[in-house]
């Protein structure tokens, strides 16, 4: 191939051995500012509008006042929860991106328990059993596309996704069945009179507990990824199947354990939205989450503590993107085109943390012509 | 009493967008690249096309030619510029492909609502949905001798130009996958590019073109969605998640856009199945029906799975970016 050209190529590109950290969140920052800008150019191409002004906006609407900041606390807990779900199952190379449908029948699970048993069982007892059946339910809906995956090598993309919708079904069947009035197509807020099953507000904050929860969660999952022998195991699975199965690692096992842990605490973040923050269920109750949270983990490189950044900074970007569509009454759905032109960026700045480009100089090119 | 005159029809319409999806995804996947973007990239060429159709009815005076034509282009490039976009990122940028995807898909979606919404306000409607119902007219045209034909008409003539063309371009792809020499280097390209490429295929090449035709065929789909099926009214969040059932649907099918003909339609049947039970006044087990084409897709998953047959594998690099100094 080399040969028959006649140009030869400008541009080298090889493999980077390392880069030192600064470096490559010194590129991660450039490729953000380059987003912005090119967000800039956007906005005020399709609105007219002082860019200045939107980005200032968006500031105040995520951070303007305490709060929003709680909101967006909140917000950053659930993402991050879900988050930290996918991330030993991607560690394992396992896509799982079911995290919507986890978290829906971890929801489903929670309401069903406020709602059945809500008036029958002490109010301590409803909570635990809230967090043993939400887990639950997300770990079996993680579990089934995990054990077909180990057994016969089913594509784990589609299938977790397919759960999602049968997920989502669900919810809209027992939506009907619990409505509250009849007829009226939703469930609206369970046990409002008793509060019973809602978990216990900290003070006077009505997020913190949530807060606290996924925090402690961050830190569990980081010493489980990078210091515990279930996390080597995920690691080497991840790395090569053939070498796990050389050093005498049960692949199948590892892989349906961590689908589980993966789907359990999805589940869990259907527990903290249904029986922490909204006190009902609805088919749209994840809002996303499950497919933001791959972007999240991905952006983070797999670290539970950087994931805390990357989390935050899509909750700001949707935060302050509905916040601009209410000033300046644009259509709610600017927040996404912005969002997805950083996210562009992001992942396109991967290539020059992984790649080194040089330009290859006239007396260069000779030499490696020959080559 | 079912009623199969009245339901396969509606099927066939159900059927239709799908079947532009999986066929362009069976061509991007084909070529290595597993394109989760389908759904974005639906939306866009959904809009492009009333984006073109809305301002060509605004200036007046309609041809019918260029009516069809104007929202066809616009589809076409802006679903192209979709393809370009992922294939600069997974292919020259090399990056994670399942990430660009749902990114695209962020994009997309958000894309397509906003225009959308956007061109609401500027019509200054009340409702919130554009109707081009003049253009849609032309798209939506069946052949004038189709009503004369009686229930053969109903059940195969009665659909506009986009749905025949869809089962032509499906036909072409299997035809062009399964027995040409470019069909053959492009599965090449998706089950071993280092073999490829060691054979002198210009692995970039194939990647980009499969990809972005890929992409066009898909936004074509997102157009026939709003100008037939439709009747040419846009409602934001209206497609739903005809994109992800369209992936599925490349799975169901094994990578054969032949075969995805006749299980698109056994998918749109699926789709509105629930309409056509009688279920009487419980409203909630309908919610149980929707979750069939879910449900099927899952056990065609598996069974296909279990018998692992080599024919009826997904292409060995789908997913994996190449780069050439890594053998």
């Amino acid at each position: 191939m080399r040969k028959q050209n006649t140009a030869m190529p400008v541009l080298h590109i090889s493999k980077r051995t390392s880069l030192p950290l600064y470096k490559a969140w010194a590129i991660r920052a450039v490729a953000i500012l380059l987003a912005l800008v090119v967000c800039a150019v956007v906005t005020t191409a399709l609105t007219g509008l002082n860019p200045l002004g939107v980005f200032k906006a968006m500031f105040d609407g995520a951070f303007g006042t305490q709060r929003k900041i709680w909101i967006l606390g909140q917000n950053v807990a659930i993402l991050l929860c879900v988050s930290l779900a996918v991330t030993p199952a991607f560690k394992m190379r396992f896509w799982n991106i079911g995290g919507e449908g986890q978290i829906l029948v971890g929801g489903l699970a929670t309401a069903a328990c406020m709602i059945l048993l809500g008036d029958k069982v002490p109010n301590w007892l409803l909570i635990v059993m809230m967090i043993l059946s939400s887990c639950l339910a997300g770990a079996i809906w993680g579990g089934i596309p995990a054990i077909c995956k180990a057994k016969w090598n089913t594509n784990e993309t589609l299938f977790t996704l397919m759960m999602n919708y049968v997920a989502t079904q669900l919810v809209a069947f027992f939506v009907i069945v619990w409505e509250v009035p009849k007829g009226a197509g939703k469930i609206g807020i369970i046990n409002q009179d008793t509060h019973a099953g809602w978990l216990p507000q900290i003070g006077s904050y009505k997020y913190l507990l949530n807060i606290l929860i996924v925090a402690v969660l961050t830190v569990i999952m980081y010493f489980y990824l990078t210091r515990s022998k279930q996390g080597y195991e995920i690691a080497v699975v991840g790395e090569s199947e053939k070498t796990a199965r050389y050093v005498g690692i049960k692949v199948e096992k590892v892989i349906v354990r961590t689908m589980m842990i993966s789907g359990g605490i999805c589940g869990l973040a259907g527990l903290l939205l249904v029986g922490g923050t909204d006190h009902t269920i609805t088919t749209t109750i994840s809002g996303g989450r499950g497919f933001t949270a791959v972007m999240v983990a991905w952006l983070a490189k797999f670290n539970p503590l950087v994931m805390v950044l990357t989390s935050l900074l899509l909750v700001f970007l949707s935060r302050g993107a509905s916040e601009i569509t209410t000033i300046y009454a644009l259509n709610h759905s600017f927040g996404d085109i912005l969002t997805g032109i950083i996210l562009f960026f992001i992942i396109g700045s991967e290539f020059f943390i992984g790649y080194r480009l040089s330009f290859l100089k006239n007396e260069q090119k000779e030499g490696k012509g020959n080559v | 009493m079912f009623d199969f005159v009245s339901f396969f029809p509606r099927a066939v319409v159900q059927s239709i967008p799908l079947l532009y999806g999986a066929t362009g995804e069976t061509l991007t996947e084909k070529s290595g690249n597993l394109n989760l973007g389908i759904p974005g990239i639906m939306y866009v060429g959904g809009i492009c096309g009333v984006i073109g159709a809305f301002f060509y009815e605004q200036s007046g005076n309609m041809d019918g030619f260029l009516a069809v034509l104007i929202p066809m282009v616009c589809c076409l490039l802006g679903s192209l510029l979709m393809g370009l976009l992922y294939c600069f990122l997974t292919v020259t940028l090399r990056a994670n492909q399942n990430v660009t995807g749902l990114a695209m898909t962020t994009f997309g979606v958000g894309f397509g609502n906003f225009f959308g919404g956007s061109l609401i306000k500027l019509t200054g409607s009340e409702v919130p949905s554009i109707a081009l119902s003049a253009t849609s007219s032309y798209f939506s045209r069946s052949l004038p001798f189709a009503d004369r034909l009686g229930v053969f008409g109903k059940l195969f003539l009665s659909y506009g130009f986009l749905a025949y063309l869809a089962i032509l371009i499906a036909l072409a792809a299997s035809y062009i996958l399964k027995r040409t020499r470019l069909g053959l280097q492009l599965r090449a390209v998706g089950e071993s590019p280092a073999t490829a490429d060691a054979a002198g295929i210009n692995i970039t090449r194939y990647k980009y073109v499969a990809t972005c035709v890929g992409s066009m065929i898909a936004g074509l789909g997102g157009l026939y969605y709003v100008m037939d099926y439709a009747c040419g009214v846009w409602s934001n969040d209206a497609f739903g998640d005809r994109g992800w059932l369209a992936i599925a649907l490349v799975i169901f099918t094994t990578w054969r856009p032949n075969v995805g003909i006749l299980a698109s339609i056994l998918f749109g049947g699926l789709y509105i199945l629930y309409l056509f039970i009688p279920t009487g006044t419980n409203l909630s087990v309908k919610e149980l029906y929707k979750m069939l084409p879910y449900l099927v897709t899952i056990v065609v998953l598996i069974i296909s799975s279990m018998r692992n047959k080599r024919e009826n594998q997904p292409p060995e690099s789908l997913g994996v970016p190449y780069f050439r100094e890594e053998r």
